[in-house]
């Protein structure tokens, strides 16, 4: 599966920046702070959006770094402040049962890793692979893709209205 | 660049996802846990994209980023609702759907 | 020979009209008016019904324009010429690549459905300014009558599947509305959701139909025709290609009539339909009459190509549809007789007659099929009309034929003339309109080799006079009875048939006005009510004179105008051609009978209808049905007497003393027990066993693994004490019982309630049938 071009910076970019994603990701589902869990987990997304640049898609990458670690990650720090979590460690974040979710971790990736062997194989990703321009997502958007993106607005619309309805006191 | 290499790195932040899932009692946390299983699909949308010469794989992860932060937004609040109900955001104690 | 017959192609130009190019508007301006009625009903002198009335007229004259139009292009073509739809299509909504149109297809068959459609719910909306007078949602009633109107004609000219469904699923959500009216009442609402979820269930399958069709035909109908697979024409044409499968166009054909069965209330899915009589009455003469229930046969004649091919029709050998359609024909006819609610013999008898289009349609009858519907549209609605009309000026909002009716044919000249016209009609006896059409189905399935679906029909013809004629017998003639002779009703004492009186109690309630004037007795209704009666039953009377066979040709025109023929036509002349002008058409050279559509695959050009074949009249046939239907009219009339007027000993409580005829009337008045099949059984068999096995777990549970793991020990251990020490012969059963305790108790903390454990299960459970997937594919 090692390839002579495996020292091409593109590759090392990759193993670094995944390696890191990994640590991260481990760090958010073991740390026993909530707020480290959350400053890990905008490691993972930062990691996220520099594969999304990896793989030649640029605008996916920056709404990445917008909405995730911009929007979505205020919204779990705020909640992890509305309820009042410990600053500190805390040792009972974890379930009773924790362990099952190792062995089914495993075998869920022992699955996807056999099937994605015998898929893909060696398979490369095109040498000069297209760049997808602000405007071509803007087409497909807003040209064959229009309808899910208005069912899309509902979801969003009814997600707004959810929250209020949910979170506010009475 | 492998097509395999992002596939790879996917299925491992997914199943590391799923452990969190799993594990974690606390709820922001399985929320968090949940990011990163919907992260990893954006990769293997992308890394189709580029593998197949098109675009729809942008666009469906655009769509899915738009929907990770509806589902962030209700999980919260849901959240939130738990906590000023019963002082505690910890899953385990959400039994009463016991069967 | 088709190389011989595209030398001799010529050029027809086909007549066409404004009124045909633009039949789209048709379904928009009931549609509009639901919108102006619901936002400006309330603030209008009349509560918006005029908007209702005004809209359906509009409508009427539309489809009256079109209607003539289109006669003016059929006889403006040369002889068995292939008169093409006139078809439009504009993009409706696209999403990635595949587009979903919008437009209209109007041929013979669009033509004949629209103008019933638009003319009985004219009908019935002038009916309803009298009959719901002083409801309190009479705005919300004629808003949801006109949006049902503008679905059912929206279905109509639907130019593809998509929009067909789109009208089906506003008739399905209005009939919702409709029937559950006086919601207040626990058993109207009960048989609105009834309603909904059954039609429902066979909506599974027109979703799934589409589906399959779409798949299988999209390739051949862009590349053939230039249209999707969606099209009607295209669907059409591809089913008599040659190109599909046979597996795809019959999973597609059977997907299809499952929602026909739903809708049409056939057989094992007609339930619904008795229920829904819960409504008001001029609901159940429009939905339940002439339009909703149609639009199942409506569906399999729209695209009677799909079924031809996909369900084998004409091969001689009974298929699905005709063996559905004899089986309603029969259980729904026998129904009718052990009711006592004449909306319910009505509503039965509308099933029985949709068995008859169905089983006509399943014969390879689709000109008499679709005559029925357009003859029956008109007496079926004056039966209804006439028995509203009868409850709300006579036997003070009942419906109930053994308690409060009776000899009401001196009170209400005109509704029994119009009723008995009817009734003649619906049993079908010479020369009234019925004849015309339940005969010709009757004689066709004969002719096509269905030889014991004949034998059913007539059956059937018999069942029908004979429980016509009781119930004639019991509302008009005899002394009159409880509410017509006076009397006031006892609303406690009507325990069975809840639904009924709740309603008519309903009526009381919320029609003060009514009270005043039913308390002088029975008397003959307001001019609202009669006129429209006085115009069925004129019509039930005539229309069978548009395609009466023993009259010969000059008669047959239903035949000329609506049956599409034959012809195998060039594909790039009909494709995309908006307003069908400038048509290329390949003659057939050995002429109509000998065209190849339907038995064939066309050697080139496509066909739009397969050939069928046309019983020949003889009054030899006609004569042998007149004496059965006469039969039954004679013994129904001397039963009825000996029952209820002379109370003879011998017939009244002949069900009580004879075990067989007893353990037949148990058996229609629980309507064979299909309801308590689905609500007690089908139901509870999936509900109940994971209730029960959740309350077991529930009661079983210990607290956590720990305990569970422990009494699986246990379990464990104790087998194997038994086995190993003790060796006895009940070693081994007792054996069993153990490990199935063990592994309960290892599986009883599963319903734990936790979030993280269901998570575990779900993803471990998929991460196994992955495994195994993955190794068995490698």
């Amino acid at each position: 599966m090692f390839a002579s071009d495996v020292l091409v910076a593109q590759n090392i970019g990759f193993a670094i920046i995944a390696t890191i994603m990994v640590v991260g990701a481990l760090r958010v589902v073991t740390t026993s702070n909530v707020v480290h869990a959350a400053l890990w987990l905008v490691v993972v997304l930062a990691g996220a959006a520099a594969q999304y640049i990896l793989l030649a898609a640029e605008f996916v990458a920056i709404t990445q770094v917008l909405v995730y670690i911009g929007a979505v990650m205020v919204l779990f720090l705020f909640g992890t402040m509305l309820t009042r979590a410990r600053i500190g460690a805390e040792s009972d974040l974890n379930n009773k049962n924790w362990f099952f979710g190792i062995p089914v971790a495993i075998a869920l990736f022992v699955a996807m890793a056999m099937a994605l062997d015998s898929g893909f194989g060696s398979q490369k990703m095109p040498a000069d692979p297209a760049v997808a321009t602000t405007q071509e997502i803007s087409d497909q958007i807003f040209g064959p893709y229009l309808l899910p993106f208005w069912a899309l607005s509902f979801v969003l619309l009814a997600a707004v209205v959810g929250a209020i309805v949910l979170a506010r006191r009475d | 660049m492998f097509v395999n290499q992002f596939l790879i790195l996917a299925a491992v932040l997914f199943c590391i996802g799923v452990y969190g899932v799993i594990a974690r009692k606390n709820a922001v946390l399985v929320l968090m846990s949940i990011e990163l299983i919907l992260n990893s699909v954006n990769i293997n949308l992308l890394a189709f994209s580029m593998r197949n010469g098109s675009f729809d794989g942008h666009t469906f992860a655009l769509y899915i980023i738009a929907i990770a932060a509806a589902e962030v937004g209700v999980g919260l609040a849901m959240v939130l609702l738990m906590y000023r109900n019963r002082r505690s955001i910890d899953l385990d104690e959400l039994s009463e759907m016991k069967g | 020979m088709f190389a011989a017959a595209t030398e001799a192609a010529t050029e027809v130009v086909l007549k066409s009209g404004w009124f045909l190019e633009n039949a789209w508007v048709i379904p928009i301006i009931p549609a509009l008016s639901f919108f102006l009625i619901i936002f400006f009903g309330k603030r209008m002198p009349k509560k918006g019904s005029e908007f209702g009335v005004a809209s359906m007229i509009g409508a009427l004259v539309f489809a009256g324009g079109a209607a003539y139009q289109w006669i003016q292009r059929v006889n403006g073509a040369p002889e068995g010429a292939f008169v093409s739809p006139v078809v439009k299509t504009w993009t409706w909504w696209q999403n990635s690549g595949v587009s979903f149109g919008i437009g209209q297809h109007v041929d013979g068959l669009t033509v004949a459905i629209l103008l019933v459609v638009a003319f009985i719910s004219t009908l019935v909306q002038i009916y309803s300014l009298e009959y719901l007078r002083g409801d309190r949602r009479y705005t919300h009633f004629f808003a949801s009558l006109t949006l049902f109107s503008a679905g059912m004609l929206n279905m109509v000219v639907a130019e593809n599947m998509i929009q067909l469904i789109l009208g089906w699923e506003i008739m399905g959500l209005c009939s919702f509305l409709l029937i559950g009216h006086w919601w207040e009442e626990g058993a109207n609402s009960r048989a609105a959701l009834k309603a909904f979820f059954t039609t429902r269930t066979g909506d599974i399958g027109l979703l799934t139909g589409t589906a399959i069709l779409f798949f299988s035909a999209n390739e051949w109908t862009t590349k053939t025709l230039g249209v999707s697979g969606f099209s009607i024409r295209g669907l059409s044409s591809w089913a008599l290609s040659g190109d599909p499968g046979s597996a795809a166009i019959t999973m597609g054909a059977i997907a299809l009539f499952i929602a026909a069965i739903g809708k049409s209330g056939q057989f094992p899915l007609h339930t619904w339909l008795p229920d829904a009589m819960a409504g008001p009455t001029p609901v159940s003469s429009l939905l339940h009459s002439s339009t909703m229930v149609v639009a199942g046969v409506f569906l399999v004649a729209r695209v009677y190509p799909v079924f031809f091919k996909g369900m084998d029709i004409l091969s001689g050998s009974a298929n699905f549809i005709i063996v559905i359609g004899a089986i309603t024909i029969v259980i729904a006819a026998l129904l009718a007789f052990v009711q006592t609610d004449i909306k319910k013999v009505l509503a039965y008898s509308t099933v029985s007659q949709l068995g008859y289009m169905m089983m006509g349609l399943g014969a390879g009858a689709w000109l008499p099929a679709v005559f029925h519907i357009f003859t029956h549209a008109f007496f079926k609605a004056c039966l209804f009309l006439g028995a509203g009309s009868i409850s709300h000026s006579s036997s003070h909002h009942s419906f109930e034929m053994k308690k409060d009716m009776g000899g009401l044919r001196k009170f209400m000249p005109i509704t029994f003339g119009t009723w008995i016209i009817s009734t003649l009609a619906l049993c079908g006896v010479f020369p009234f309109s019925g004849f015309f059409s339940k005969d010709e189905i009757i004689d066709n399935v004969g002719n096509n080799g269905y030889n014991v679906f004949m034998y059913v029909g007539l059956a059937g013809a018999f069942l029908t006079a004979a429980y016509m004629t009781r119930a004639t017998y019991l509302t008009f003639f005899g002394e009159p009875r409880g509410a017509s002779a006076g009397e006031h009703h006892e609303e406690e004492s009507h325990d069975s048939h809840a639904a009924h009186d709740d309603h008519a109690d309903h009526g009381h309630d919320t029609h003060d006005s009514h009270d005043a004037h039913a308390s002088h007795g029975p008397h003959e209704s307001g001019w609202l009510i009669t006129v429209p009666l006085i115009i069925l039953a004129t019509l039930a009377l005539s229309s069978g004179f548009l395609n009466a066979l023993p009259f010969g040709e000059k008669f047959e025109n239903f035949k000329k105008w609506v049956e599409p023929s034959a012809e195998v036509v060039n594909p790039t002349g009909i494709a995309y051609v908006v307003g069908g002008i400038g048509e290329a058409r390949i003659a057939a050279e050995e002429g109509h009978s000998k065209s190849p559509c339907g038995t064939e695959t066309p050697e080139q050009g496509v066909c739009a209808a397969p050939s069928l074949n046309h019983a020949p009249f003889k009054w030899s046939k006609a004569g042998l049905s007149m004496l059965i239907v006469f039969a039954g009219f004679l013994l129904s009339l001397f039963v009825c007497i000996q029952l209820y007027a002379k109370k003879n000993k011998k017939f009244v409580g002949l069900t009580e003393r004879n075990k067989v005829l007893g353990f037949g009337y148990k058996l229609l008045v629980n309507k064979y027990y299909l309801d308590v099949l689905y609500e007690k059984i089908i139901v509870r068999s999936i509900a109940h066993p994971i209730a029960a096995a959740v309350y077991w777990f529930n009661q079983k549970v210990l607290d956590g693994v720990v305990n569970g793991a422990g009494t699986t020990a246990k379990g464990v251990a104790g087998w194997v004490y038994r086995n190993i020490d003790q060796r006895v012969v009940d070693g081994a059963v007792n054996g069993t019982g153990s490990v199935a305790q063990g592994a309960g108790s290892a599986l009883r903390p599963v319903q734990s309630g936790k979030v993280n454990q269901y998570g575990a299960l779900l993803f471990g459970a998929a991460a196994i049938g992955a495994l195994v997937l993955v190794i068995v594919n490698t």
